[in-house]
C-alpha cells in the first residue's frame, strides 16, 4: 500500500524554481532512497514532505490525504518527521532536552527515552551534556532519535553519511535497518549510493530539480546510475 | 550607614525594575522582536487595576488576581492576531507595529482617564517600614515585597523554562525557529504563549509601580527605557541577569540621587553607557540563551 505519494511537485525558493514536475512514492514499510549530486533537489523534496515549503495541498499525499503545504506540525501529528540536513541539534539543550523535543507533539508509539537510549547507548551515557557537545557521528544518532521520538509512520533522513566518517556510517545504516525493520517506513538522502542502494526497495535519481532516473536498485545497473547522477 | 542604606533602597528599587525587564527579556529571547509598547502596556495594566479598585472596592494586590490574566488574554491575542502575521518580515515591520501600538494605549488612556496622574493605594503598607536591628536601618515593606515578587516570578519562569515541555520549545525556538518547527513546536501559538506571560509579568510590574508612585497616560516610554537597560545590563537572554541589571541600575539611581537630587536617572544612563561601553554582552550575558 502507498503510504506516500508525491504527484507533480514544484517548488519555489522565492521566484527560483528548484523542483521541475517531481513525482515520488513510498510503500508502507518501504525504505526509499534519494540520491543525486549536489544542488539536484534532494533536501528541497524532503523539506518539502515535511511542511517546510508552500506548495499545492494535491502535491503530496500521505495515507491517501492530500498533505501538501499543512504546517509542519501538523504533518507530525500524522507521523511525518524529519532529520534535517546538518543535524540542527539546539545548542541550548541538553541531549535528554534534544531527544524530548522530538516527543513535543505526544504522537503515541512505540519509541520512548528507554529504547532510544538502547538504540544508542552513548546518548544515554552523554543524556546531561550540551547536545552540541557530541561528535558529529553522535550528534547525527541524537537527530535520529530525535526524530524517532516523535514516533514517525514516515522517517525523512537527509545527507545520513553527510561529513562522517566510514565506520560511523556503518553504525548509523545498522541502525536504519532495525528502524526499517520495525515497520517504519524511510525516506533517506545519501549521496553515498554504495551505502545506501543494497538497503532500498525504491530509488529516485534527481538532476537538477527533476527525477532522472528511478526504480528497484536490482534492476538498476551501475553504468544507468552514474548517467542518470551526473547527466553524462 | 547612610551609603549602605542608600545601596540597600536601590537594591529594592532594582526589584521592580527587574519586574518590568523580564518581560522584554522573555520576548527577545523567545521571539527576537522588541517590544516598543512594553512600558505602555504596564500603565495599561496599571489604569486597569486601577478601575478594578473603584468598582470593587478591592486592594490593588487582589486587582492583580483579575488584571494579570487580563493581561495575559490580551498578550495572547495580540500576539495571534497582529505579531503572528509581520513573521519571516525583518526585524522593522514588529518595532513599527509595537511603536504605533504604544502611540494608541497613551491616547486611549488620555482619552479614557484624562492626563491626571494617579496613584494605587493599598491601605497603608507602601509607607510601613521593617527596621533592621540596632543598625538603624530600616527598609520598607513595600520595596521588599517588591523584589521578593521579582525574584518569585524569576523562580517561577526559570521552573517553567528549565523543566517544562514548554520551556524546551521555548529554547528550542529560540535556538533555531525552523528546526523547532520542523520537530512539531506551532511557533504561532508558542509566540501567543510567550507574550502572554510576558503580559502577565508586565501587569505585576505595573500596578506595583502604581502603588509605589504616581503614574499618567505617558508613564509608559520612561519604564521601557529602564527596562531595556536592565536587560542590557545583565545580559541579553539571561533571566538572573535581567535581576542583577536592575539592581544595578537601581543602586546607580539612588546613589546618584544621593550624590546630588538631580542626578538620579542621570547616573542611571551613565552606568548603562558604561556597561555598553565596556562589556557590550552584558553582564550575565549567555550566547542565545534565555535561561
Amino acid at each position: 500500500m502507498t503510504l506516500l505519494s508525491v504527484r507533480s511537485l514544484s517548488a519555489f525558493y522565492g521566484s527560483f524554481q528548484a523542483l521541475f514536475d517531481v513525482s515520488l512514492e513510498a510503500g508502507e514499510g518501504e525504505t526509499v532512497a534519494v540520491i543525486g549530486a549536489n544542488g539536484a533537489g534532494k533536501t528541497t523534496v524532503l523539506r518539502t514532505i515535511a511542511g517546510a515549503l508552500p506548495v499545492p495541498a494535491s502535491a503530496v499525499h500521505f495515507d491517501g490525504t492530500p498533505v501538501g503545504g499543512r504546517p509542519a506540525h501538523e504533518l507530525v501529528d500524522r507521523g511525518i518527521v524529519l532529520v534535517p540536513e546538518g543535524r540542527r541539534i539546539f545548542p541550548s539543550l541538553s541531549v535528554e532536552e534534544n531527544l524530548l523535543v522530538g516527543a513535543y507533539r505526544g504522537r503515541p508509539g512505540r519509541w520512548t527515552l528507554a529504547r532510544v537510549y538502547e538504540l544508542f547507548p552513548v546518548l544515554a551515557e552523554r543524556r546531561r551534556q550540551p547536545g552540541t557537545n557530541l561528535s558529529g557521528g553522535e550528534q547525527q544518532m541524537l537527530a535520529i532519535g530525535r526524530g524517532l521520538m516523535a514516533n514517525p509512520r514516515l522517517l525523512l533522513v537527509d545527507e545520513i553519511s553527510l561529513g562522517l566518517a566510514p565506520l560511523v556510517v556503518q553504525g548509523l545504516y545498522r541502525v536504519l535497518r532495525t528502524i526499517a525493520g520495525e515497520g517504519t517506513t524511510t525516506l533517506v538522502v545519501d549521496q553515498n549510493v554504495s551505502q545506501i542502494l543494497p538497503l532500498a526497495q525504491r530509488v529516485y535519481c534527481l538532476r537538477k530539480g527533476a527525477v532522472s532516473l528511478e526504480g528497484r536498485p536490482a534492476e538498476l545497473t551501475r553504468a544507468r546510475i552514474a548517467a542518470a547522477y551526473f547527466g553524462v | 550607614m547612610a551609603w549602605v542604606d542608600t545601596i540597600l533602597q536601590g537594591l529594592l528599587l532594582g526589584g521592580l525594575y527587574a519586574l518590568f525587564a523580564t518581560g522584554l527579556s522573555l520576548i527577545f529571547g523567545v521571539m527576537r522582536i522588541v517590544n516598543l509598547a512594553h512600558g505602555d502596556l504596564s500603565i495599561l495594566a496599571a489604569f486597569l487595576a486601577v478601575v478594578a479598585v473603584e468598582m470593587l472596592g478591592c486592594n490593588p494586590f487582589l486587582a492583580l488576581i483579575l488584571v494579570a490574566p487580563l493581561m495575559a488574554g490580551l498578550g495572547y491575542a495580540l500576539q495571534m492576531l497582529a505579531l503572528n502575521r509581520l513573521l519571516g518580515r525583518g526585524i522593522l515591520p514588529p518595532i513599527l507595529v509595537t511603536f504605533g501600538l504604544s502611540i494608541i494605549i497613551q491616547n486611549a488612556l488620555l482619552e479614557t482617564f484624562s492626563a491626571d496622574s494617579r496613584r494605587l493605594n493599598p491601605g497603608g503598607i507602601e509607607t510601613a517600614s521593617l527596621s533592621l536591628g540596632s543598625s538603624g536601618l530600616a527598609i520598607g515593606w513595600f520595596p521588599f515585597i517588591t523584589l521578593g515578587a521579582a525574584v518569585l516570578i524569576l523562580v517561577g519562569l526559570q521552573f517553567v523554562i528549565g523543566r517544562l515541555s514548554v520551556g524546551r520549545a521555548f529554547r528550542a525556538t529560540s535556538d533555531d525557529q525552523e528546526t523547532a518547527e520542523l520537530m512539531g513546536i506551532d511557533n504561532r501559538r508558542l509566540y501567543g504563549l510567550a507574550m502572554a506571560i510576558s503580559l502577565g509579568i508586565v501587569a505585576v510590574a505595573g500596578v506595583f509601580l502604581g502603588i509605589r508612585t504616581t503614574f499618567t497616560f505617558s508613564s509608559g516610554p520612561d519604564r521601557l527605557l529602564f527596562a531595556f537597560e536592565a536587560v542590557i545590563i545583565g545580559g541579553l537572554g539571561s533571566l538572573w541577569g535581567t535581576l542583577v541589571g536592575g539592581a544595578v541600575l537601581g543602586i546607580a539611581q539612588t546613589v546618584g540621587a544621593k550624590l546630588s537630587p538631580g542626578w538620579g536617572i542621570l547616573t542611571g544612563h551613565l552606568v548603562f553607557l558604561a556597561v555598553l561601553l565596556l562589556r557590550p554582552q552584558g553582564l550575565f550575558a549567555r550566547r542565545r540563551r534565555i535561561a
